[in-house]
């Protein structure tokens, strides 16, 4: 299942590298500075849809803002597009900022303006004249589903049609980069699903590369392609998101995970399982099926191979980047035979599988 | 008095009020205005970093605003001879009014301009806005109501003050009731000017009210 990216050559040039990035707040006179970055290594793909995922405090605001200079890095590169922006004089910076939209958690939309004309702001701030702006303005406004709230006041709109308002004006100045910061964390969980599938239709169709921070797995996983986790100023984990969620290897990934798919053992199973079986006992297996096995009748096929006496635990089916993956917690009686059966039945159909622990 | 020489009276001195009021506010807010955006802007990192100019300019509002009003108008005498090539009468007397309206005004303009959510000024210059451009496009519209409440309560003010430049022969209506009222023992001039300033200072603040109702898009309105 291996998707084509369409927008662009493999060999095409990144659109955001991070190289070496540290960054420090503070640090003058007696107080100490506090290091929100340390050491950042990253590249964000052209033409892609890219999360960086963390808890508050971890550095990923900061992060974005070195992407149009709203920051500036203490040391390392951070490189646009094939420009450096800490390299870039105050007017260099501007020009950079009209081709890279934001939207933000409260949206940012000016009280004092209708949505066309918060739509307008940013093509009147680069000098566009006031009929070109209107020509711009109205296909935006459609573009995100709001063409008759064109003369409406932010006041009078609920949050996911600000955030669409929001999106039309960093989309006005028609950027090659989105950044979007914690866009969806002030939403409802049905308004979150609709804000990502616009970004989504964005990404798609305008083939607008898409840079987003968020401390909701939801988030990565319904739209980012790529992930990278961040914690404590550092990159703990980057790659694929189906590879960073199917298996994630950093502590920090995996407990911000675990909610979000299923992935935690449920309160019930206790006492803590035991690494070694003890007569009687049934062995605790998660079963993960991606790929090739989420199709197929598997869990039928384990009771087949290995006997009734398989109970289910819990379970989760469930999409990460628009792939099937699913995630079920069997018991068995941990008998040596039944052991060995099973065994030999996962190394056959090449089942993802996870001993989870023994108990009664 | 006769009710005719009493109207007359209270009409000349209504008329004085306004000219002092009306020219100060709006000479005051063409100076304040500017000093009270410096105020909100320039404070280290923000639009226009200058720190020293910043303290600079806070410490002499700061002192303006403390020295009372009649002692103002007194120790300027020199300065108001200056520019107005007298130091007595209506026009005189705008000087002094003038000088202690725009440090006022400075200070009332410069909150209304911190009460801007700052994400609107970070979303500006994600833009690519100069630090002008969120001056007159962001930061004045949306803090637009606000500055209007600012100028009425300047303009408020402004008609008290003015009663004290009586003191140099400004005149005006609580010129008028000092020394009719107070000084010749005429209680219904007194009355009648506490009166028309009532009805002045109402009709400046419902003015203002509706003005930045107006303006103000914040909340719904059906």
């Amino acid at each position: 299942m291996n998707r084509v990216d369409t927008h662009q050559s493999p060999a095409a040039v990144p659109m955001v590298t991070f190289e070496d990035v540290t960054k420090r707040f503070g640090g003058t006179g007696n107080q100490p500075a506090f290091t929100a970055l340390d050491g950042v290594d990253l590249v964000v793909p052209r033409g892609a849809i890219s999360g960086i995922i963390g808890r508050s405090g971890a550095g990923k605001s900061t992060l974005i803002r070195l992407v149009n200079g709203l920051e500036k890095a203490t040391s390392g590169r951070v490189v646009v597009d094939g420009v450096e922006v800490g390299g870039l004089p105050e007017t260099g910076l501007r020009d950079l900022r009209r081709q890279v939209g934001m939207i933000f958690q409260h949206f940012n939309l000016l009280s004092s303006r209708t949505a066309f004309d918060n739509v307008a702001l940013p093509l009147e701030i680069a000098g566009m004249d006031r009929k070109a702006i209107r020509d711009r303005v109205a296909p935006l406004l459609e573009l995100v589903g709001l063409g008759d709230k064109s003369g409406r006041y932010p006041a009078e709109l609920s949050g996911g049609q600000k955030q669409r308002i929001g999106i039309a004006r960093a989309l006005a100045t028609e950027p090659k980069l989105l950044l979007s910061d914690e866009a969806t964390s002030a939403l409802d969980p049905e308004t979150t699903q609709s804000i990502l599938e616009l970004l989504k239709t964005i990404n798609r169709d305008l083939g607008l590369t898409v840079l987003l921070i968020t401390h909701e797995m939801e988030v990565v996983k319904t739209i980012a392609s790529q992930v990278a986790v961040i914690d404590k100023g550092k990159i703990v984990e980057n790659g694929r998101t189906f590879d960073i969620f199917t298996a994630p290897k950093h502590e920090t990934t995996q407990s911000l995970l675990s909610a979000a798919i299923g992935a935690k053992l449920p309160e019930w199973i206790r006492p803590e399982p035991k690494t070694e079986p003890a007569p009687g006992d049934r062995a605790l297996v998660r079963l993960i099926f991606f790929g090739e096995t989420a199709f197929q009748p598997l869990t039928a096929r384990l009771v087949a191979e290995i006997g009734p006496d398989v109970n289910i635990l819990a379970g989760a089916i469930d999409e990460i980047a628009g792939e099937p993956y699913g995630s079920l917690v069997v018991s068995y009686p941990a008998d040596p035979d039944t052991l060995q059966r099973a065994s030999r039945f996962y190394q056959q159909t090449g089942l993802t599988t996870e001993v989870l622990g023994y108990g009664a | 008095m006769a009710p005719d020489m009493l109207i007359s009276l209270l009409w000349k001195a209504l008329l004085q009020t306004a000219h002092m009021v009306f020219v100060s506010g709006i000479v005051g807010t063409l100076i304040g205005l500017p000093i009270g955006v410096f105020l909100a802007t320039s404070n280290r990192g923000e639009l226009f970093p200058a720190p020293t100019l910043n303290k600079v300019v806070g410490a002499i509002v700061n002192a303006t605003r403390s020295t009372p009003f009649i002692i103002l108008v007194v120790a300027i005498i020199p300065f108001t001879r200056m520019i107005a090539g007298t130091s007595i009468g209506t026009t005189a007397a705008i000087v002094p009014l003038t000088i202690a309206t725009i440090p006022f005004i400075a200070r009332l303009i410069e909150s209304s301009i911190r009460e801007v959510d700052r994400g609107l000024i970070e979303a500006a210059r994600a833009m690519g806005a100069t630090p002008i451009q969120i001056v007159s496009k962001v930061l004045l519209p949306e803090a637009l109501p606000s500055i209007v409440l600012a100028l009425t309560l300047t303009l408020v003010s402004l008609v008290g003050y003015s009663a004290m430049v009586g003191a140099v022969g400004g005149g005006g209506l609580g010129d008028l009731g000092i020394r009719y009222g107070y000084q010749r023992f005429m209680p219904e001039v007194m009355l009648a000017v506490v009166v028309v300033l009532i009805v002045v200072v109402q009709a400046i603040q419902s003015a203002g009210d509706m003005l930045a109702r107006r303006f103000d898009k914040r909340t719904r309105k059906n």
